[in-house]
């Protein structure tokens, strides 16, 4: 494990350091091109506005990156007692991956199953899930996609993926200001008649090809190397639970529950970075810059016998003619890592909701009693009451200590003294 | 210029050695610190056994024996110390575990009851919990074993005296009970 995370991490110093040479060329090209009176300091110049952009955006996103995408996101924190099984989860795969800090466990209401990861540093990271998730996923998909999210964390891909789109959101940042630029200045008539000769057509069409060249370049890579972690949160995930039916049946029913209204409402998508704003930050959404995912299901079923990540190469490189994808084919480590049975039955979608909103309203702050008869009642936080009548069947409910305002709960503790 | 030269080889081999050194107790600190995570899991479980017996016995009276079993499991569960004796001491109390699920079948009273169903969630993700540190924990121990054996890694390993660590495998009741077949 730590060996792929080490040469991931190699790799990934490399494709910032291609990244950032691409930024300061577009800089540097379109100072040489504003400045052609004076080249030299033209390219000083470009290539430091383009380093200071860079800065600037990667402070923003590196401080507050992921508070904004989870604002963004609508994302509510959820405690142990809110939401048992889905923080146990978490937990179960946080000490699954050796992960030395427990993230930080969000919901987000939405009925579309979804689910993503953020936070630059592993100490500090969190995870979210949709409502539509808890409901439609058992204990076992759950425990998967949660996994495949641990795996981000762990494989430190929400740092790099930050890192990444900041770099792609700066270069397409500077190089359609300049477009735009060019566009007006060539409207107001040609700048500097001076020297108009072959120098200035050839300084011209240089940083033109560099502007139009730069975004495309590194967008590229980064959305190979992001579907490259992909691959990897996917062995990971199948290596933390030893199971990688759970996610593949996950990825399933997650794809087949997508609907249009929330990928068009996810501007928190900056897997997509066309715009800065999108960049200050890395989710990992299941969905996005990712795999086909039939092809992901494929990989984790062609597991059969062992849920190593030796094992899913071995499964990758049966999909596509012998060639590797996480690097871990020469890895010392053994390869018997067992895969476990299934232990969840199938999960009723019906009741998944109810519960999943049941969470959500005790992330609001209301208490919940279920009357033996079976209706749910909201009880408000803080209430004067100390009992409760069911509307259905009458019957009379004392209220539980922790949902009563502190004098209510003086009162009902100690009710002699205030006789 | 023979002596610079010496001098040079030298302090290269002093570095090499101590990188190695260092990479072997960071290893066997990661197995240490994989091993607290499994103790503190082990710990959570034992501390939620009590609130499962007081639980189950207001809805059990007929089963004192099976109640009885798991707090004699239990205890002898905490009083357990090195990784062999611990991991016994765990599947005897696994044993005694899945029996009383079994007889919970029985009593659709306990097993409706709202503190029950949280206690369960709470138990089996403690036991996954337990299951995920042990996997963990069993993988640090072979990647430090591993060290430990190969070349050259095993010179320094024998010069500083680093003993192999012990890997922790609980014998779970289903591998116990499959009978086995025999032809």
């Amino acid at each position: 494990m730590w060996e792929v995370i080490r040469r991931n991490k190699i790799k990934s110093v490399w494709l910032i350091i291609l990244m950032a040479l691409t930024l300061s060329f577009l800089g540097g090209a379109i100072g040489f091109y504003i400045f052609s009176d004076n080249p030299q300091e033209g390219i000083s110049l470009g290539v430091l506005v383009a380093m200071i952009v860079w800065v600037v955006m990667l402070l923003i996103s590196f401080s507050s990156g992921d508070r904004i995408l989870l604002a963004t996101a609508g994302a509510r924190e959820i405690k142990h007692d809110d939401a048992p099984q889905l923080y146990n989860i978490v937990e179960e795969m946080k000490i699954a991956s050796g992960l030395a800090k427990m993230p930080r466990v969000f919901i987000v209401d939405a009925s579309v199953p979804n689910a993503f990861a953020v936070g630059i540093k592993t100490d500090k990271a969190a995870i979210a899930v949709t409502t539509g998730l808890l409901a439609r996923l058992n204990r076992d998909e759950l425990q998967g996609v949660i996994a495949h999210e641990i795996g981000h964390i762990a494989n430190r891909d929400t740092y790099f993926m930050t890192l990444a789109g900041v770099t792609v959101g700066a270069v397409i940042i500077l190089a359609d200001l300049f477009m735009r630029g060019m566009f007006y200045s060539s409207l107001g008539g040609r700048r500097s008649s001076r020297d108009s000769g072959q120098m200035q057509l050839v300084i011209l069409v240089v940083s033109i090809i560099t502007a139009i060249l730069a975004p495309i370049l590194t967008q590229l890579l980064y959305y190979a190397s992001s579907r490259q972690r992909e691959y990897l949160a996917d062995a990971s995930a199948a290596r933390f639970t030893r199971y990688p039916e759970g996610l593949a049946s996950a990825l399933e029913k997650i794809a087949a529950n997508q609907s249009e209204k929330f990928s068009k409402s996810r501007t928190l998508a900056p897997m997509y970075i066309v715009n800065p704003l999108a960049a200050t930050g890395k989710q990992h959404n299941l969905f996005s810059t990712h795999p086909p995912t039939e092809e992901r299901v494929r990989i984790l079923r062609g597991m059969t016998s062992s849920s190593s990540l030796i094992a899913y190469e071995k499964a990758y490189r049966q999909l596509h003619a012998d060639q590797g994808i996480i690097g871990a084919a020469s890895l010392k480590s053994s390869d018997e890592q067992g895969i476990r049975q299934a232990e969840t039955p199938v999960q009723d979608v019906k009741k998944g909701m109810r519960e999943a909103k049941d969470i959500l309203q005790r992330v609001a702050g209301y208490g919940l009693l279920t009357c033996p008869c079976g209706l749910k009642m909201k009880i408000p936080k803080e209430t004067d009451h100390n009992n409760i009548k069911c509307p259905r069947c009458g019957k009379i409910h004392e209220i539980p200590l922790e949902f009563l305002s502190a004098s209510a709960m003086a009162l009902s503790q100690n009710p002699a003294k205030h006789l | 210029m023979y002596f610079i030269v010496l001098l040079v080889i030298l302090l290269i081999i002093i570095f090499w050695i101590a990188a190695m050194y260092n990479g072997l107790v960071r290893l066997r600190n990661q197995v240490k610190n994989a091993w607290s995570q499994i103790d503190v899991q082990l710990k959570r479980r034992h501390d939620l056994i009590p609130n499962l017996v007081e639980t189950a016995k207001g809805y059990m009276k007929h089963e004192r024996e099976t109640l009885d079993s798991i707090t004699k499991a239990r205890s002898q569960a905490v009083e357990a110390s090195g990784v062999a004796d611990q991991a016994k001491a765990e599947g005897e109390l696994n044993n005694a575990l899945s029996r009383f699920m079994l007889v919970v079948e029985n009593y659709p009273d306990l097993k409706a009851s709202q503190n029950f169903l949280a206690l369960q969630e709470e138990l089996s993700s403690t036991e996954n919990k337990v299951g995920f540190a042990r996997q963990f924990y069993n993988d640090q121990v072979q990647a430090f074993n591993i060290k430990i054996e190969s070349v050259p890694s095993n010179i320094i390993a024998g010069l500083f005296n680093f003993k192999q660590a012990e890997f922790f495998e609980i014998e779970t009741p289903a591998e116990r009970d499959v009978p086995k077949v025999q032809f």
